[in-house]
């Protein structure tokens, strides 16, 4: 058993550390500025160290799949607090384009795409078709002419819409097929007339995700991803991405290092509350889930480098990481006692981390839904002769 | 990085697995465990898993082991766990280590072979009820031993016993020394354990005694967990198993949600404990600098996890899970056992938060 990487990676590790220095912080200091962090995504793609899965073909650096060496890059990155590359929604669409796109749709999205000169959300959500999102209403029909899809209806809870200048869709295309089967996969580019974006504003105060409007909004023909009707399907692609899950423990684990740091400051009965025996004892038992995820995460991320099979704990992790984010922000309330009422004091963080932990459990496929998945997948529990299939709703399609 | 068992693992697994398979079913268990009078062990069962090596694994080569890890006996300990086995395993394998880390070379030599092989049965005495078993709260004292130590396994079967004294020290006490032993109404028929009475004992001191004493203790806390993630494991995939097969409302019970979400949350607790149990051995072979903490964590969560596991277990099978026929009630016992013995989650819990410095 070896929980590192190996000493052959150590001069890896050392390159990837240098080329950091070299280039980050940027001179000017300014970490905030797009230009900034696009020239160094653009130089970290040149070395072969981000968008590693990607063909150079459409801007990536496509390098031979190793998920030691992508790890070590995260690793290093976030170290150094440089830009990872990542933008939210970019990275759904891309290994979708890559696999159902069109040459043209390729060669004139994926570039722009990582470097961020294009910044997407998703639009698969609407106010009728939540967890059961094959039920979506939105429609797209074409233009009298053939040359462009004229888009009506509504999206909702689109992350980031109001940051973004395109959106990839979940539409109805075929009136009248059955459910699945009349779907299609979009992109729309957002600045347009018949397109209005408004803010919704979440429990936490903070303006995320918002509602968009189409009203005779247009897209050109092709762009649509996949076959018409088949768009289904194409929301299901999973591209073999160095994704490993060990950068999804990044926020538990810091999450919890804040936990520690909260309850040795915080008093209690003339003590730091971590001296507390049942404060001490429930930090004790949630290090306890937090070294299993950690582990089990190690464990799946072997099987997935030593291509053996058994990995079962990556369909359960995300529920895993929900439950254990609330029993975290729980007992931070636990210490914090009266501040918890106080939304302008020095406590928000927590207060915040309370209601944020719960987006985890709606977002991106609800718990329940991630139940219905282990249930069928993991257990392989038969299906209620009644109930739709777990696979058929957007913990699967996200 | 590879956090995986090794083809050589596998095939130790494999045999123990397979043995257990044909000689230790569930039938089996339910003999050994309803057999009137005192609990006792199987001997055939545990002479057939000696010579598999079972009881030499951690012993080293030169005294007629196989010179392995603990992550080799941890997941020995996961497969007896999951079938229940009625076997010594415990306090031979803790005695075994014990005298392998704190023996002189001429203990080793005296003591190691015979225990290697199977041919003699030890055992250790840690416990001083109610819930003191670590080093640091014992209390036995002298030359030769006067006092008592509570849920010791196998006491009465055992040729020799490695004592946990209170100078944090480990001596040896043989089987014709002074001392009485009684045997408990255990709960875990398949896992006998005995109070025992020490008056005036003659006991060996182990040369290096206060130096092994730490690690057995951990050694122990990791052994148990292994022991409940098997149990616990098998738990889920017999729920699993009968969810499919009974049929209510003229379907498998399996498709009602409100069981399916209880079976998830039993897989959910369950599944990722492998990977704490599996790094508790590995920082107990490898990373000492983690393994105290390690090991605690691993027993105060697989014990706890294992319990409601099996309480989860009763509630899926219906009526036949309270049942005396049915398989549950032997790991709950099992369950109950992991729990207690070497200390409650609490108290593990208390001590990883002191090693973690809070
Ligand atoms: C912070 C945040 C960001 C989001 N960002 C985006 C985004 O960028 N783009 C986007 O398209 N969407 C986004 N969403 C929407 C998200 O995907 C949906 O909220 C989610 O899929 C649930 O749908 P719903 O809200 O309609 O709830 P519903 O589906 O109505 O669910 C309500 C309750 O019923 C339960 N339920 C539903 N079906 C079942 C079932 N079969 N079995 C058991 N229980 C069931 C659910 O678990 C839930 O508890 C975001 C949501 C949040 C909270
Ligand atoms: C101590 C004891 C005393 C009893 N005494 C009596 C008595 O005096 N007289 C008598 O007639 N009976 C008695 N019973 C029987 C008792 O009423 C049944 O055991 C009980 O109704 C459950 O039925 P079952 O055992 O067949 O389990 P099942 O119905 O097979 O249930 C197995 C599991 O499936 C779940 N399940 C079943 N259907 C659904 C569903 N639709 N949705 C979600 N989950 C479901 C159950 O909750 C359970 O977890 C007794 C039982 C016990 C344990």
């Amino acid at each position: 058993m070896d929980l590192g990487f190996g000493p052959e990676y150590d001069a890896f590790r050392a390159e990837v550390r240098a080329f950091i220095a070299s280039h980050w912080p940027p001179e000017d200091g300014d970490l905030k500025s797009h230009a900034n962090e696009r020239a160094f995504v653009v130089a970290a793609i040149e070395q072969g160290y981000m968008h590693r899965s990607i063909p150079r073909a459409y801007g990536g650096s496509e390098q031979p799949y190793d998920i030691a060496r992508a790890e070590i890059i995260r690793e290093e990155l976030t170290r150094a607090r440089a830009p990872s590359g990542r933008i939210p929604g970019n990275g759904l669409v891309v290994p979708t384009l890559l696999e159902w796109g069109t040459e043209e749709q390729k060669q004139r999205f994926i570039s722009p795409t990582l470097t961020g000169d294009i910044v997407w959300c998703q639009g698969f959500s609407e106010p009728g078709a939540g967890s059961d999102l094959a039920s979506l209403r939105t429609r797209a029909e074409l233009s009298s002419d053939g040359t462009k899809w004229i888009i009506n209806g509504s999206k909702i809870w689109t992350s980031h819409a109001h940051k973004s200048t395109h959106i990839f869709c979940l539409v109805r295309t075929e009136p009248g097929a059955p459910k699945h089967a009349g779907i299609s996969y979009l992109l729309i580019d957002l600045r347009q007339p018949g397109v209005t974006i408004r803010p919704l504003v979440q429990m936490t105060r903070q303006k995320e995700f918002n509602e968009v409007f189409f009203d005779n909004a247009e897209t050109p023909v092709d762009m649509l991803v996949g076959e018409r009707g088949k768009g289904w399907n194409v929301t299901r692609s999973t591209l073999k991405h160095e994704r490993s899950g060990i950068s999804a423990m990044t926020w538990p684990l810091s999450m919890f290092r804040d936990l520690v740091k909260l309850l040795k400051e915080v008093e209690r009965d003339g003590q730091p509350a971590i001296k507390d025996l049942r404060i001490r004892e429930e930090l004790a038992a949630i290090e306890g889930e937090l070294m299993s995820l950690v582990y089990s995460t190690y464990r799946s991320t072997s099987l997935d480098i030593h291509n053996q099979p058994g990995d079962t704990f990556s369909t359960m992790r995300k529920l895993y990481m929900t439950d254990l984010a609330g029993r975290m922000a729980k007992l931070a309330r636990d210490a914090v006692e009266d501040d918890f009422a106080d939304m302008g004091g020095a406590r928000l963080k927590w207060i915040e981390r309370f209601m944020i932990s719960l987006s985890m459990s709606i977002a991106g496929g609800t718990s329940n839904i991630q139940r219905n998945i282990i249930a069928e997948r993991v257990l392989g529990l038969p299906r209620e002769r009644t109930s739709e299939r777990a696979a058929n709703s957007q913990g699967a399609a996200a | 990085m590879n956090f995986l068992l090794s083809p050589e693992q596998h095939a130790l697994v494999d045999s123990v697995s397979g043995l257990l398979r044909d000689r230790c079913d569930a039938l089996h268990v339910h003999q050994v465990f309803d057999t009137p009078g005192e609990a006792a062990f199987d001997a055939a069962l545990w002479s057939a898993l000696s010579e598999l090596g079972v009881p030499a694994i951690m012993v080293p080569e030169a005294h007629g082991g196989l010179g392995l890890e603990l992550i080799d006996l941890a997941i020995v300990s996961e497969a007896l766990g999951r079938a229940a086995a009625p076997v010594p395993f415990l306090g031979h394998a803790l005695a075994a280590l014990a005298i392998s880390l704190g023996g002189s070379e001429e203990q080793k030599e005296r003591w190691l072979p015979a225990l290697a092989s199977g041919e003699k049965i030890a055992t250790v005495a840690f416990g001083e009820s109610p819930g003191r078993w670590a080093p640091d709260e014992w209390t036995l004292l002298g030359e030769t031993l006067t006092g008592t130590k509570t849920m010791v396994p196998n006491a009465k079967e055992a040729d020799l016993i490695v004592v946990g004294l209170g100078t944090g020290a480990l001596a040896v006490v043989e089987k014709d020394a002074s001392f009485t032993v009684a045997r408990l109404d255990v709960a875990d028929r398949t896992r006998p354990l005995d109070t025992v009475t020490f008056t005036d004992a003659s006991a060996e001191l182990l040369a290096n005694g206060t130096v092994a004493a730490p690690r057995v203790f951990d050694a122990a806390a990791v052994l148990l967990a292994a022991d409940a993630f098997g149990g616990a494991d098998h738990c889920v995939n017999m729920s699993v198993e009968y969810a499919k097969i009974r049929e209510q409302y003229g379907q498998p019970i399996a498709a009602f949600q409100g069981l399916r979400y209880q079976l998830v949350a039993m897989a959910l607790a369950t599944e990722p404990a492998r990977g704490l149990y599996w790094f508790a051995a590995h920082a107990w072979d490898a990373l000492p600098e983690k393994a105290r903490h390690a090991a605690g964590q691993a027993k105060a969560h697989l014990a706890e996890t294992y319990l409601q596991v099996t309480r989860d277990t009763v509630e899926a099978h219906g009526g036949i899970g309270f049942t005396w026929e049915h398989d549950t009630h032997i790991y709950m016992k099992r369950a109950m056992l992991d729990w207690a013995w070497l200390g409650t989650p609490s108290r593990h819990r208390q001590r990883a938060a002191d090693l973690a410095g809070w």
